[in-house]
């Protein structure tokens, strides 16, 4: 394949892959999309949150799931970070903490797939992350 | 953190957390005076004199959950140990610029890390900011600028996979072009 280098060679793989995929729009609503937040502070970036978000991104684009990812500071749970909160449609958002690859899957594979429990989440989460 | 990438990621951070949504990401790699300088300015809220006095104290956060702030802290002794410093510019309603000064061949001068990759994380994490990144060096140019990209791009998200990695390849391509150090 050539060498993209220009805006131009952007829009030619825009145009390719346009038809391919399925416009947000088109698909799901908003209410409908599975919400993640990646923690991404000082604390976030120093524990692998990068690699996490990454992960998550490249994962839930693998198994088709309708994800919308963005990042989010701190909420002082720096000793579990990577912490990464996932709301699911019409449910509370639960917070995850030591996020790594593994456990990112395992939150993908059980949490979001089949809405299983899992460990690992940090329980006195009232509220979500505003930070 | 352990490349430059990182402490981008984090200043992005603090910026997107001022409210800013235009953060100006400026690398320029200066060998004739072994210089690599990281600058992010944003519109954010910007600080009091007395809050800039206090921002690269890792004991100081405008932060109510948790007590230690090691952003800037962390920043500035990275670049103090590789022969530079951290230089900050902010008033209240004029946002805030961080500058980052290494020494270029000193040992301790983190690697730049991926840089392409931090631009995209920056940019799908927080898609109602618009982010531009300059890179510098002695033998050209490179910027993109996330409304340039959205333009390009129309109602096709950033975050779908062949476009990200389109993405960080024009990215990538470019710096090796003007032979960005990696």
């Amino acid at each position: 394949m050539e060498k993209i280098t220009s805006l131009a060679d952007l829009k030619r793989i825009k145009e390719q892959v346009q038809s391919k995929i399925k416009l947000r729009e088109q698909s799901a609503s908003a209410e409908k999309l599975v919400q993640i937040r990646v923690g991404m502070a000082t604390c976030g970036i120093a524990s692998g949150a990068k690699e996490t978000m990454s992960f998550l991104i490249e994962e839930t684009e693998h198994q088709a799931i309708d994800a919308v990812i963005t990042q989010t500071g701190c909420m002082g749970y720096c000793y579990a970070e990577p912490t990464v909160e996932v709301t699911l449609p019409g449910r509370q958002p639960v917070i995850f903490g030591h996020v790594n690859r593994e456990r990112a899957r395992e939150i993908i594979d059980r949490y979001i797939i089949k809405g299983e429990l899992i460990d690992g989440m940090i329980p006195v989460n009232f509220k979500t992350i505003d930070e | 953190m352990k490349t430059i990438a990182d402490h981008i990621l984090d200043i992005v951070q603090n910026s997107t957390r001022a409210g800013a949504n235009l953060i100006e990401i400026i690398v320029v790699e200066d060998r004739k005076r072994n210089l690599y300088v990281v600058e992010i300015q944003d519109n954010g809220a910007g600080m009091s004199p007395e809050v800039l006095k206090q921002a690269t104290n890792p004991f100081f956060t405008s932060r109510k959950t948790r007590k230690v702030g090691l952003g800037l802290s962390l920043l500035k002794q990275n670049a103090e140990q590789a022969g530079g410093g951290l230089q900050l510019f902010s008033a209240p309603g004029k946002g805030t610029t961080v500058q980052a000064t290494f020494q270029f061949d000193h040992l301790d001068r983190p690697a730049p890390g991926d840089l392409a990759e931090v631009f995209l994380l920056a940019a799908i994490g927080h898609d109602k900011v618009r982010f531009c990144y300059r890179h510098t060096t002695g033998s050209g140019s490179f910027s993109i600028d996330t409304a340039e990209l959205a333009e390009t791009l129309g109602e096709v998200s950033l975050a779908v996979g062949e476009v990200r990695r389109a993405v960080a390849e024009l990215i990538q391509n470019n710096l090796e072009a003007i032979g960005a150090t990696r």
